[in-house]
């Protein structure tokens, strides 16, 4: 299918094409609610990254988004469809929180390792389940993954009213982690080569490890045998078989990688941001990176750009809010959900007449 | 336990597991017919909002089921558009219908009514009202027989006595008319209704639409039947328990009869008694209670109670030949 229109036009025409439509709807349900679409653009525009302190904030969502997002973009590489982020981002955040809560950690270099391996084993377990069942037992890992978000969830309320509760709060929460587990924030990152940034956006150096995802799986897809193998079996599953490759293992890693990745998001908003967990710490990021990545077409940075996308929808979204109280912050999730639909959904709908464009012209010459 | 209690907990019952009905045979027409639907929640959810906000508005719960089908049954259509004349992903076309549902009913609820999202309490005309039945009164005082039939079976409201011949109609027209077998036909083997000079294409499209009316119906059930009224994300999760009971049943409608009660009576004690204490075994928390259809779903799924096997061509799109 994609033989019939150029690369460029597959990898880059077609997502912007979608991303227009999705984007020209948006606006028409603006224009719809009595605002001007244009007024709302320059608002979420000057909120999210007119200043500074709009950076610290849209970077600080796009991290979320980064991690979640590759966790997404790994499986879809190996054909799973992994809709359970939000879960094992929820039980990431229960690994930080327990590596926190373990010891009083001296200095955060020494816990951040710690941590970061926490929420990505926690997270990797959760997928690990409905990754065997699919592998093993041919189980739909759609409706497995679902079914582990709402059982995530359940779980955590549990541990939170019931076992980790801070003794003297009303709140279900845990109590605030350790001094030493405090995860340097831009402001104090920057301060080290003397340069000034405002102190209350909670970007941290969980970003970096973003950054770092991104490079790791461009490098675990692209420039190994495990990723080659995932991509294999991603493509054709026979001819994977063929090759000797095992179909247990690709969907066991893949899925793994993915759950671990998914639980790296809650490093942070847990340890980074609220420095306990909460019971919504999570906050819909899980389903964001779907978006994420069908945006960024399952490509590291095509999900680096997506994710920073969101970022500034989501950061200019609450400004928006603040400034057109008529255009709440839901419009956010319709602007996801119509992403997701043409990106993901109605993407023959942009192919089909693209092809039928490049055809035309190609024809005088060939 | 007391056999008061025990009848108030069955009536829970049916109240909670009415909208699942409705739901789960909506998802057993669109999943027998080869479409995926993990879009059963936005639908709900736009339906119960356009019902209350309609209703609200009108003063008229007919006008305002109406208005529920109405909005619903486009959502299908989207997702009819999009898994069957675009053949696209049809479980990214569910996710991207839950969320556009989960924003657009806030966002134009807020807008409408500018009490965070909520639409505001529906008077007597605007809902569905509890039916007494005949002589419940009178037939309260006897002894077991009075309470069964005063409490568990009347005061209900239409749609709950609506749900159970749905399913005996659902399970009629998938299993005894011509159309279901075509239906049912065309989620397995599609190539043979299109030998046999059938449009798979109309079919599908016939399902997905049935599935938007019988979700319209469950939501509608939701906000001007169960409650007086619309709040954000009322659904919380019962489109997914519909697709878990789905599941459970193997898609069959018999069997999501009985896995929607079970799930109904589920909830319905974890509302009543909040943590359960048993004997020997200790406390029994209110949240295992909540995650216990999912736990059973995906056991039954992994294959240790019988297998669950899906209808054969779902979710794969059709490419008819030439």
């Amino acid at each position: 299918m994609s033989t019939r229109i150029p690369k460029w036009a597959d990898v880059v025409l077609i997502p912007i094409l979608s991303l227009f439509l999705a984007f020209a709807l948006s606006a028409l349900v603006v224009l719809w609610i009595g605002e001007n679409p244009l007024d709302a653009l320059v608002i979420i525009m000057r909120g999210s990254i007119g200043s500074a302190y709009a950076w610290g904030y849209t970077l600080y969502y796009a991290t979320n988004f980064i991690f979640t997002g590759l966790a997404v973009a790994v499986a879809f590489h190996a054909k799973m469809f992994n809709i359970g982020g939000e879960g094992q981002a929820t039980l990431g955040g229960l690994g930080a929180a327990l590596v926190c809560l373990a010891f009083g950690w001296p200095h955060w270099l020494s816990a951040f390792p710690a941590i970061l391996i926490g929420a990505a084993i926690f997270g990797a377990a959760w997928a690990a389940i409905p990754a065997y069942l699919q592998a093993r037992r041919g189980s739909h890992i759609v409706i497995t993954t679902i079914m582990f978000n709402f059982m995530a969830f359940a779980l955590l309320v549990y541990l939170l009213v019931h076992v980790m509760k801070a003794p003297n709060s009303m709140a279900a929460e845990t109590r605030t982690f350790p001094p030493g587990t405090h995860l340097p924030t831009a402001h104090e990152m920057l301060a080290w080569f003397g340069i000034a940034f405002p102190k209350s956006p909670p970007l941290n150096v969980s970003f970096l490890v973003g950054l770092a995802s991104c490079l790791a799986v461009w490098v675990l897809i692209w420039r190994t045998r495990l990723g080659y193998s995932i991509r294999a079996f991603g493509h054709s599953e026979t001819a994977a078989i063929y090759a000797g490759i095992s179909p247990f293992w690709v969907i066991m890693i893949s899925m793994l990688i993915s759950g671990g990745l998914a639980g790296l998001m809650a490093v942070n908003t847990v340890a980074g941001e609220a420095e306990r967990l909460l019971i919504d710490s999570v906050q819909g990021a899980g389903f964001v990176g779907i978006a994420v990545a069908l945006i960024g077409r399952s490509h590291p940075f095509g999900v680096l750009l997506a994710a920073f996308l969101f970022g500034i929808l989501y950061q200019g979204g609450v400004e928006l809010e603040f400034e057109m109280p008529a255009v709440s912050r839901e419009m956010i999730v319709v602007i996801q959900a119509l992403v997701i639909l043409f990106t993901g959904a109605l993407d023959n709908m942009v192919r089909i007449p693209l092809e039928r464009f490049f055809a035309q012209i190609r024809r005088p010459v060939g | 336990m007391d056999f008061v209690t025990a009848v108030q907990t069955l009536d829970s019952m049916m109240r909670l597991s009415t909208p699942l009905i409705f739901a789960c045979l909506a998802g057993l027409f669109s999943e027998r017919a080869g479409i995926f639907d993990i879009g059963l929640e936005g639908k709900m959810l736009a339906s119960a909002f356009f019902s209350a906000a309609v209703a609200a508005l009108t003063d008229s719960v007919l006008l305002g089921l109406i208005a529920g089908l109405t909005a619903s049954m486009a959502l299908a259509l989207v997702h009819g558009v999009a898994s069957i004349t675009f053949r696209g992903n049809q479980l990214i076309s569910g996710v991207a219908i839950n969320f556009f549902a989960s924003g657009m009913t806030a966002l134009i609820g807020q807008n409408l009514f500018k009490i965070g999202g909520r639409t505001p309490s529906l008077g007597d005309k605007g809902r569905f009202l509890p039916i007494d039945l005949p002589f419940s009164e009178t037939l309260a005082n006897i002894p077991l027989v009075g309470p069964l039939y005063s409490e568990l079976i009347s005061g209900h409201t239409v749609l709950v006595y609506f749900s159970i011949p749905t399913v005996i109609l659902s399970w009629w027209i998938l299993f005894h008319t011509r159309f279901g077998l075509r239906l049912r036909a065309v989620g397995e083997n599609p190539e043979a209704v299109d030998t046999a000079g059938l449009s798979v294409s109309a079919h599908r499209y016939q399902a997905v639409l049935i599935c938007g009316l019988l979700c319209g119906l469950a939501g509608a059930y939701l906000s001007t039947g169960m409650a007086a009224g619309f709040i954000r994300d009322m659904t919380a999760g019962k489109g997914f328990i519909a697709l878990a009971a789905l599941i459970f049943a193997k898609w069959r409608p018999g069997f999501a009869l009985i896995a929607c009660l079970l799930f109904g009576l589920l909830e319905a004690v974890a509302i009543r008694f909040q943590n359960i204490e048993i004997a020997m075994v200790g406390t029994i928390p209110l949240q295992l209670m909540q995650a216990l259809p999912y736990i059973l779903t995906v056991i039954i799924l992994a294959g240790f109670i019988g297998k669950a096997i899906p209808p054969k061509a779902g979710g794969i799109p059709y490419f008819k030949e030439r």
